[in-house]
């Protein structure tokens, strides 16, 4: 009931929103864009042809792969990078080199490099949510407070137990953050990089739409889903935060 | 007798923005064994450094540090330190705070109760710091710092972010605790009448460069009476020392 109350005032401002937009297109007697009941409409229609589904899982399944590969590489690097003062030294400025350089810019050398199918998209998730999950590990490992590192030192345990029990539970919660941000981008890149050339994904049926007889109430269907899925998928991301190693972090 | 920890000639500067800082100039101490030693002195003065290089957590410029007898450069198992800020890990329970330093001990699970019971705190054993008061923090510190046996205890102001409740009754603890082990105590702390609370020895130091200034015993038996006539005598000599007038109002 509590958390009723306090959801009422951003459910109001959807529900203006939601009015304005109403209200406007019927003041405008607007022809292409649609009210808020043609978009749900046009929901439904891709909800019964099932096209709905099959866009949202190939979005998914690029973002997955990519991100997980991203995953893969950017935590054991940016540990590496974090304790290794060498090879932070070595691989740091690379990195901020290739960090600032927007995704859509790699969809010429991603297309060049692995054509049109799914590995473009994938390599584009790959490259933009890759570099702040390096940053983020390897801020976490040099932000790591010294009076942990010194106990550690000081009661004689073995490198392997300083990095599993200590440097890795100090810098999970970082990781984490790295994570959600990482995410983040994949999902806004999908849609980018979805735009172009492809067949499948919801950047995809967004462009179809358009291009194909000007279906604005899809097109805008299609937005609101990569709203809501962004938003499921950085709350999947949270609930790591609740993880016993991470949740320290959070306390009061 | 051999003494426990020799600090012979020992000096220590760093390099700041200024130029070289020299903070510990020629300073030579020893502490007997199973001996409670407190050192104070004005805020600033490299009490801190200097229990770092005898923990062997910073080495020194010039001179040794002997423990036992033998040369001594780095922190290890014999001598445990505990800070000001605390290093209990946040992320692991009580208990598992408390074998942390038992590498896999066969009993460590049973040793981690049994010190959590000494220092009171039964029914915390799976508690996470964070849902611990300050003063049952320390209590936790504490036992992780005992449950290895070490010989020393190297106190950084152990007490000092506790309410001055709090900070007797964790004086207290740590007496009754000591009565019970033996284990030699070199106590860094601004607290003049924590110093003559706790105590065998007292050195003052001066300040920086730092050396020692003066050395007090203090010979009065436990549970000591901080109102008595000997003590605020003691407390005055100290205080002079460190060249506040004991009437002063600060």
């Amino acid at each position: 009931m509590h958390r009723l109350k306090e959801s009422v005032p951003a459910l109001a401002v959807i529900a203006a929103v939601i009015a304005l937009w109403w209200g406007t297109v019927l003041a405008t007697h607007s022809l292409i864009f649609p009210t808020p009941w043609a978009v749900v409409t046009g929901t439904w229609e891709l909800i019964e042809n099932g096209t709905l589904w099959q866009h949202i899982s190939a979005s998914l399944m690029r973002v997955g792969v990519g991100f997980g590969l991203a995953v893969c590489v950017a935590i054991p690097l940016g540990l590496w990078m974090g304790w290794m003062h060498g090879a932070y030294r070595t691989l740091n400025p690379l990195f901020q080199i290739l960090r600032p350089i927007s995704p859509i810019a790699w969809i010429p050398i991603a297309i060049l490099w692995f054509g049109v199918g799914d590995a473009s998209p994938i390599y584009l998730i790959f490259i933009s949510s890759v570099f702040p999950m390096i940053v983020q590990t390897t801020v976490g490992v040099h932000t790591i407070e010294k009076r942990y590192l010194r106990a550690a030192e000081n009661f004689g345990v073995s490198r392997r137990t300083l990095f599993s029990r200590v440097v890795i539970p100090a810098v999970l919660p970082q990781v984490v953050v790295g994570m959600r941000i990482g995410l983040g981008v994949a999902w806004l890149v999908v849609v980018a990089a979805e735009m172009i050339a492809l067949h499948s994904g919801l950047g995809y049926m967004i462009m179809d739409s358009r291009n194909a007889g000007n279906r604005y109430d899809l097109v805008i269907a299609g937005m609101i889903i990569i709203g809501l899925i962004g938003l499921s998928l950085d709350g999947v991301m949270r609930l790591l935060e609740r993880m016993r190693w991470v949740r320290w972090r959070y306390a009061p | 007798m051999r003494p426990k920890i020799e600090v012979r000639e020992v000096g220590k500067g760093f390099v700041s923005d200024r130029g070289r800082l020299e903070v510990i100039r020629n300073v030579s101490l020893s502490v007997r064994d199973g001996e409670f030693v407190a050192i104070v002195g004005p805020s600033g003065c490299g009490k801190t450094t200097l229990l770092n290089l005898i923990a062997g957590f910073i080495a020194p410029d010039t001179g040794t540090i002997f423990i036992d007898g033998a040369p001594h450069s780095k922190p290890s198992l014999r001598g445990i330190l505990i800070s000001q800020q605390g290093s209990v890990f946040p992320w692991l329970t009580v208990r598992e705070n408390l074998m942390f330093g038992l590498n896999g001990h066969a009993a460590g699970s049973t040793l981690a109760d049994r010190y959590a019971e000494i220092v009171g705190l039964t029914g915390f054993e799976d508690s996470y710091p964070h849902e611990l008061s300050g003063g049952m923090l320390k209590r936790a510190e504490l036992a992780r710092a005992l449950v290895v046996k070490p010989e020393i205890l190297y106190m950084d102001e152990p007490f000092s972010a506790l309410d001055a409740l709090m900070s007797l009754r964790m004086r207290n603890e740590l007496l009754r605790i000591l009565a019970k082990e033996r284990h030699t105590v070199m106590l860094v702390t601004h607290d003049v009448e924590e110093a003559i609370h706790l105590a065998d020895r007292i050195l003052v130091l001066s300040s920086r460069p730092t050396r020692i200034q003066a050395a007090f015993d203090v010979r009065f038996a436990h549970p000591r009476r901080l109102s008595s006539a000997a003590a605020q005598d003691l407390r005055v000599a100290i205080l002079r020392e460190l060249g506040v007038d004991h009437d002063d109002p600060a």
